[in-house]
């Protein structure tokens, strides 16, 4: 495959959240408003490149019968320090993600393209896989936080959309819970129906 | 927060680990297509999820805490967790082999259910005591089993129900599970609980 088929693959065609279905809990959580999800999905992308880095430079070191427990503490590492940074750099960021920043860890998407790409893969390629996947990640969580901070609190990025009167009778539910769920099914179905060759 | 029997509400209903917090999504999807499997992930979940939070705890505090080692949590916990699901595999192999066959194939994918995890983590964030804790683990275990059965209800009228092709399989489901959620917002406020 070649090195712009490694990228757009991660980003578009088999796109985690939208194609995938992977990564779930985090996509619908942070998804509220358009800051917590490009934020959730840059810390997601920071620690998908460097854990693909430091595995695929591992990969011939990693004895193969252990290779799950130390991908997963590679994992948790990465999640370790961008956890810390977080609270130092982003704190109101960091509130508003709560748990599901030190969650990172469990997130399928990173370690299914550990086990799948980066310990069978040379480094650059390891690395142009994690930005393509983890970009594919961070664009379903901005383009779901559009719609719901859109829809729902009339604003995008705390600007005004709408004008005053929506900002006071607007679709409260798209930012709390039944939004996420109503909102990626109404995406999956449009892409079932419009984008056939994708959906698997 | 501190009486246990509002905390065991907050985390059965009003806070459900899968509607209102997004937590264990992936087995809520992917083992809730008849209500027995989904009956078997639920009690698996209890069950682990008490544990995990026992022993969580107890690292925390007996070992993390004292030793000033709290920035290792993350690694900490998931080896814990996973290595206590092997443990228990194991255990119940040998000794309960009825309770093995019924919750056994749930048990290893238990150990990447963020879930399990993220009680652990709002334990530790919440400073709750061991008996919250435990509390806290159960009700959420409780919260996890009621919805996954009521979805998995939910899934088998779906499947003999005339879907247009494009809304067949997540869509739909997304969907019933967003109905539900917008449902179980009518609990916010039980007992003064958000």
């Amino acid at each position: 495959m070649s090195r712009i088929g490694i990228f757009t693959r991660g980003l578009i065609k088999d796109n985690a959240v939208f194609v995938l279905m992977i990564g779930l809990c985090p996509a619908l959580a942070t998804s509220s408003t358009v800051r917590d999800g490009f934020g959730m999905g840059l810390a997601a992308t920071f620690v998908l490149v460097l854990s693909n880095l430091i595995i695929s430079l591992l990969r011939k070191n990693i004895p193969n019968e252990v290779r799950i427990p130390i991908f997963i503490l590679i994992i948790s590492t990465f999640v370790t320090i961008i956890d810390y940074m977080m609270q130092a750099f982003q704190p109101d960021l960091y509130r508003a993600l709560g748990v599901f920043v030190p969650l990172i860890v469990v997130n399928c998407m990173i370690l299914g393209r550990a086990e799948a790409f980066a310990s069978k893969s040379s480094v650059i390629d390891s690395i142009l896989d994690g930005l393509g996947t983890g970009f594919g990640f961070t664009l379903a969580l901005t383009i779901m936080g559009t719609i719901r901070e859109v829809l729902g609190n009339g604003t995008f990025l705390g600007m005004t959309v709408f004008g005053e009167s929506f900002k006071n009778a607007p679709v409260i539910f798209m930012i709390m819970s039944p939004g996420a769920f109503l909102v990626i099914g109404i995406l999956k179905a449009l892409i079932n129906k419009y984008v056939k060759k994708v959906s698997a | 927060m501190k009486n246990p029997a509002l905390i065991f509400l907050g985390a059965f209903l009003v806070n459900n680990i899968i509607l209102m917090r997004f937590l264990g999504l992936c087995p809520f999807f992917g083992v809730s297509s008849t209500v027995e499997t989904a009956t078997g992930m639920g009690m698996a979940v209890i069950f682990v999820m008490t544990l995990a939070a026992w022993i969580t705890w107890t690292v925390f505090n007996v070992v993390l805490l004292p030793l000033n080692l709290v920035f290792l949590r993350t690694a900490v916990f998931i080896l814990t967790i996973a290595s206590l699901v092997q443990l228990v595999e194991m255990f119940l192999k040998k000794s309960y082999r009825t309770l093995y066959n019924a919750l056994g194939i749930y048990l290893p994918l238990i150990t990447t259910n963020c879930a399990i995890l993220g009680i652990t983590f709002l334990n530790i964030d919440n400073k709750f005591n061991l008996l919250n804790s435990t509390v806290f683990a159960i009700g959420t275990g409780f919260g996890f089993t009621l919805v996954i059965i009521v979805f998995a209800a939910i899934r088998e009228r779906l499947d003999m129900a005339p879907i247009n092709p494009s809304l067949k399989g997540y869509p739909i489901s997304f969907i019933a599970a967003g109905l539900m959620a917008l449902a179980f917002l009518g609990f916010s406020g039980l007992f003064g609980l958000t």
